[in-house]
């Protein structure tokens, strides 16, 4: 079995796949450093912002509803945030009873609630648009030469890595439970749920025992092939002109949605 | 370089080369599990330069335990000898460099994001310049027959692609001796004819753990067989494997 559906769309060929991979990750850095600092309520440059990822994903040829899709996984997180909705001083616009207190949604609350969900779900599809436009390897070199810690890039290329492996592997414990998960006939069968809490925690703990001794023999076959507690690694990339006009373009554009964000607030 | 002619490979062994050192010498090797479970009961064993030598025996015969030692992952009491050189940790470096050795699951030997960097992961750590490093990668690849597969990521990959590459990536640190885990196992026939062609064709020393008979008989001159710890006997193939009342006893079938 094989699990491709994480890397779909990294292998076509588009402007945007082209670029360093370097480049890539440090625009994303931006944009989402840009969505941070953009005041609140600044609608024109979010929207602004938006463009810019709609472009980008035009120019990768990528269906804007696949980035769209994937980006909406980010909603529940953002309700960590629901409580400046009534936090935020200002003109309220709604208020209940709780308890022997009032509460009151304010404007403002509302404007900073809208602000935070928009922000973090903008950040979300700049950084679902670089990983659908890089290749994994690539994404951890340009990690590696813009100088993240060595030891974190090794484990999230091992992660990458064995999340297929570990996936398969969980895919074939399920397969040998399904198989034997009969009932008869005139039963119901299957058990009580503690029972089958049960067998579901067998199995995170076999899964987790697998690899754990697995994590042992990948180390036996690093050694065995001259690692001595040094990851090392290759430079494969040079920058390009068509890299650093990329970068130019990108950084114009994200200077410019700043200044519409911050001019619009002021006015 | 050419194969070795049967005849010239079968000699009997512990006679190391005539020139120079055996490529691999192990003396009264014990080894005992933390657990106190005795693997290795006292092996002796030495293998001349070129020789292409199967090891067999039953699960649990010490087969791994000594295969661990030849590099030194695990060490025991004894003495293990690479062309001349003993296993200790100051050596580890360059014996590593000498002993080739892939583990049976090329999903644990191959653990980098793509097919070169795992394969560019020996040279790199012996410390190679960069473009000698491109060089040997691609060498090492046309050696397994799967030139330009250096971009593909291993889990894209089919078992017996992935076998090959596993292979590919102790090549290029031009080993002197391959030391290889049940390289047939789990194979379709057709992955697995590959393999033993593969095999066939590469010139260097050998010492591969199998439970593939057939493979046995086709490339290895010489057999040594291991049973609870201890090599109970080491030989020609052919001669070794006519005795049924012995490969009976030791558990394993004549093909």
């Amino acid at each position: 079995m094989q699990t491709t559906a994480f890397d779909r769309y990294e292998q076509r060929h588009s402007p945007i796949h082209r670029l360093d991979p370097r480049v890539k990750t440090v625009v994303t850095g931006l944009f989402i450093l840009g969505n941070i600092l953009l005041p609140d309520g600044a609608w024109l440059a979010f929207a602004a912002a938006w463009g810019l990822v709609w472009i980008s994903s035009r120019l990768a040829r990528l269906p804007v509803s696949f980035i769209l899709k994937r980006s909406f996984i980010v909603l529940p997180f953002t309700l960590a945030a629901i409580t400046v909705l009534f936090s935020t001083q200002g003109t309220a616009v709604y208020t209940f009873p709780l308890f022997s207190h009032t509460i009151a949604i304010t404007n403002e609350g509302i404007v900073r609630f809208t602000s935070i969900i928009i922000r973090s779900w903008l950040s979300v599809q700049g950084a679902i648009l670089l990983t659908a436009t890089t290749r994994f390897p690539d994404l951890m070199h340009a990690l590696r030469h813009l100088r993240a810690p060595r030891l974190l890039v090794a484990i999230i290329s091992f992660m990458y890595r064995y999340l297929f492996v570990l996936a398969d592997e969980a895919a074939r414990l399920l397969r040998a439970r399904e198989a034997r998960s009969a009932a008869a006939a005139a039963n119901q069968g299957g058990g009580s749920i503690l029972w089958r809490a049960k067998v579901a925690g067998g199995m995170v703990g076999q899964l987790f025992i697998r690899s754990f001794e697995r994590s042992e023999r990948v180390y036996n076959a690093m050694l065995a092939r001259g690692y001595r507690g040094q990851l090392m690694t290759m430079n494969p990339h040079d920058l390009t002109r068509q890299d650093w006009a990329g970068l130019g373009a990108a950084i114009f554009l994200l200077a410019l949605i700043q200044i519409i964000g911050h001019l619009i607030a002021i006015a | 370089m050419p194969i070795l002619h049967p005849t010239e490979q079968n000699r009997i062994i512990s006679t190391p080369a005539d020139s120079g050192l055996p490529t691999l010498f192990v003396q009264d090797l014990r080894y005992n599990y933390p657990d106190g479970f005795l693997a290795l009961k006292g092996v002796n064993l030495s293998i001349a330069p070129g020789e292409k030598v199967a090891l067999v025996g039953p699960n649990g015969a010490g087969k791994s335990t000594l295969m661990l030692h030849l590099n030194g992952l695990i060490q025991g009491d004894g003495r293990v000898e690479v062309a001349g050189m003993p296993v200790t940790k100051e050596h580890f470096p360059v014996i590593r460099s000498k002993v080739g050795m892939v583990f049976q699951n090329p999903d644990d030997q191959l653990f980098s994001p793509t097919v070169f960097e795992d394969v560019a992961f020996g040279p790199l750590h012996m410390g190679l310049p960069l473009d000698e490093i491109h060089e040997r990668v691609t060498r090492a690849l046309q050696m397994v027959d799967m030139a330009g597969f250096e971009e593909r990521l291993p889990h894209h990959l089919s078992l017996g692609q992935k076998k090959r590459i596993a292979i590919a990536t102790v090549l290029s640190m031009n080993p002197e001796i391959l030391v290889l885990d049940e390289p047939s196992a789990g194979l379709d026939p057709r992955a697995r004819r590959a393999l033993i062609n593969l095999l066939h064709e590469l010139p260097m020393t050998m010492l591969v753990s199998t439970h593939d008979m057939r493979l046995v008989l086709d490339l290895f001159p010489r057999l040594i067989i291991m049973d609870e710890g201890e090599i109970v006997a080491d030989g020609e193939t052919a001669v070794l494997l006519d005795d049924v009342a012995m490969l009976e006893q030791h558990g394993l079938e004549r093909p």
